[in-house]
């Protein structure tokens, strides 16, 4: 049964990646964002941004930022592929197959986080190449691993989502409800040091925050939120999310 | 185990309609059952309820001995089924979605490879296996799909309208193999609304309507209780159709008389002798024929008997089964 049980999580993780390889427009649409934005703005920015006490805001402050926004909306897309899969009988095929759900989750989970690590990495690298400068290739790695945390416990908001709405289009409106002010409200683009109390209450109860100053942390080597607070931030919202997205995705119906 | 499927009082209700109303089947191992019924009848949900994809109402199911609610991993394991809608993955190629089914039953590489090409070939496919599912036909999609629900080798196979939308010679090929699978002890149930073939090939058929089994037995009892011929008139004008329909009935020289919207059929003994006197009785009532056959009991007679319709009516399923499809591929 193990060995069974790591074929059926292989087979849906190899589903996910085949169809994200036939899909080069999506990923195109996809990096295209952060990088146009890291090319014009990113320089036009922090030349608008001062810490207080002088220290201006380069490039390199929003690399982080950038990377955890592509991670996120991969990671939400991919959670939320479920609601389209079940609108095409896709998803009544993969469950009348006799194996728990439970891996079968698993397996989507596993292909959407190497999706997300596949489109964080191309913008970490990206951002390299215009001259952000990263602390150490151990910290590198450590950025790795943040991004694949955020991701698990974003997958899980997209699957949660997924299973409890009805119409894609539904599912659609809710998701740019949520993506922007996730985005807005993370300190991917702003000091968060210095911001007025209500603001600072939103930004610290953003999960994204964390995980943006975690990979902040790792690859430049400085954030405003101490990291191993943001660790076990992102930690226990990614095992909080995987728990409730797999219970929600256990009961869904086809 | 006795029987590969049995039933017992099996009800679903949804919330305005009782799709499928206490039905009792037991289907013998190795039988191929036909499940025939009009658009609505509850064909699908009963399917859906043995195939633990639908948990019933009330009463309960044993398939291949399990439990469909209790052991519904179990029941999963010794199942296969066709789905009446397409549910293949059009963004990946036909050979790719039989393989991550392969996977999914737990099919080693070497018997995985071979069974693809098998069923690939089986249903004419494999020249365009490595195509995106997004650019075939709806035969082709209805033939991948039948090949899929084929490759993991089901002790029992469940076919929700396998052969809708196919040209006449794949469906010939697809019901020879479903005979072989038979041959091979595989138990199968099967929607169809050809009745010629349900006729030719099933064991036994079910007339199933308005979610009740109106009637289950072998499709040649079925037919030789009609009576030895069945005579069918077509009227000048349909609005007479519930009068001289009285007339036939109240003569009582039919064993059964049945209509749809503009035929009136009778099954009689002795069918050549009947026909005077059958006409006789609607030029006195001032009805005018506008043609008379004479047949022996199809099918498609004892469906009109039990249902009031003729199956024909029932068939702009077909239509509806392609749109569907087609609103899922227009959607990704
Ligand atoms: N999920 C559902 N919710 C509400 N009603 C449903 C649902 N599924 C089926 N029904 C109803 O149950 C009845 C039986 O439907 P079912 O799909 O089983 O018929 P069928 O015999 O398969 O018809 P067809 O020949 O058109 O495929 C219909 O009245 C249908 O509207
Ligand atoms: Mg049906």
């Amino acid at each position: 049964m193990p060995k069974r049980a790591v074929g059926v999580v292989y087979a849906m993780w190899l589903g996910e990646m085949l169809r994200f390889w036939r899909s080069k427009s999506r990923i195109v649409g996809a990096l295209s964002t952060p990088f146009t934005f890291m090319l014009f703005l990113g320089p036009g920015l922090s030349s608008g941004f001062q810490f207080q006490g002088g220290g201006a805001v380069d490039i390199s402050f929003f690399a982080p930022g950038f990377i955890t926004m592509s991670v996120l909306f991969a990671s939400l897309f991919a959670g939320g592929s479920i609601i389209w899969e079940r609108e095409s009988g896709i998803l009544k095929e993969v469950l009348i197959a006799p194996v728990s759900r439970f891996f079968i989750a698993l397996g989507k989970a596993a292909g959407g986080v190497t999706i997300a690590l596949i489109q964080g990495i191309m913008v970490l690298i990206f951002a390299g190449l215009i001259g952000v400068h990263y602390v150490s290739g151990i910290g590198v790695l450590g950025g790795i691993i943040i991004m694949g945390l955020s991701s698990i416990g974003f997958i899980g908001v997209g699957v949660s989502l997924a299973s409890r709405i009805e119409s894609p289009e539904g599912f659609q409106m809710i998701m740019s409800f949520l993506a922007m002010p996730l985005v807005l409200l993370s300190g991917a683009f702003f000091p968060i040091s210095d911001l007025p109390v209500w603001l600072k209450g939103l930004v610290y109860v953003n999960p994204l925050t964390y995980g943006v100053e975690a990979l902040r942390w790792c690859l430049l080597g400085n954030s405003t939120i101490p990291v191993s607070l943001s660790i076990a931030v992102i930690t226990l919202f990614a095992v909080a999310m995987l728990g409730i997205g797999g219970n929600l995705f256990g009961r869904i119906k086809v | 185990m006795l029987h590969a499927i049995e039933t017992s009082g099996i009800t679903k209700k949804f919330s305005e309609v009782t799709a499928v109303n206490n039905v009792n089947i037991s289907i013998k191992q190795g039988e191929l059952f036909g499940l025939l019924g009009p658009n609505g009848a509850g064909k699908t949900t009963l399917i859906n309820m043995l195939s633990t994809m639908t948990v019933p109402s009330s009463g309960s199911a044993r398939v291949w001995g399990f439990d469909v609610v209790a052991d519904a991993s179990l029941v999963r394991q010794s199942i296969g089924v066709v789905f009446q809608d397409i549910t293949l993955d059009d963004r990946l190629t036909g050979r790719e979605n039989l393989d991550l089914h392969g996977r999914l039953y737990g099919l080693g590489g070497r018997i995985r490879k071979q069974r693809i090409e098998e069923v690939l070939s089986l249903v004419e496919l494999t020249d365009r296996a490595d195509s995106l599912v997004k650019t075939y036909s709806g035969g082709m999609l209805r033939r991948l799909q039948i090949a899929r629900g084929l490759i993991h080798r089901p002790h029992v196979l469940f076919l929700d309208e396998p052969t809708l939308g196919l040209d006449p010679q794949t469906r010939a090929h697809i019901w020879e193999y479903i005979m072989t699978l038979t041959k091979e002890g595989v138990t199968i149930v099967l929607t169809t609304h050809y009745l010629e073939e349900a006729d030719h090939l099933c064991n036994r058929v079910a007339i199933i309507d308005r979610g009740e089994i109106v009637v289950i037995d072998t499709p040649k009892t079925l037919k030789s209780r009609l009576g030895g011929d069945v005579i069918t008139l077509e009227l000048e004008d349909s609005a007479d159709i519930a009068r001289l329909y009285a007339i036939y009935e109240h003569d009582g020289f039919a064993t059964m008389v049945s209509r749809s919207s503009n035929e009136i059929s009778m099954a009689v003994r002795d069918g050549e002798s009947k026909i005077p006197r059958v006409l006789n009785l609607a030029y006195n009532a001032g009805i005018s024929i506008h043609s008379v056959s004479l047949h022996k009991p199809a099918l498609d007679d004892v469906f009109l008997y039990h249902t009031g319709r003729a199956i024909k009516d029932t068939d702009n399923s077909e239509l509806q089964g392609l749109m569907r499809s087609r609103s899922h591929s227009m959607r990704r």
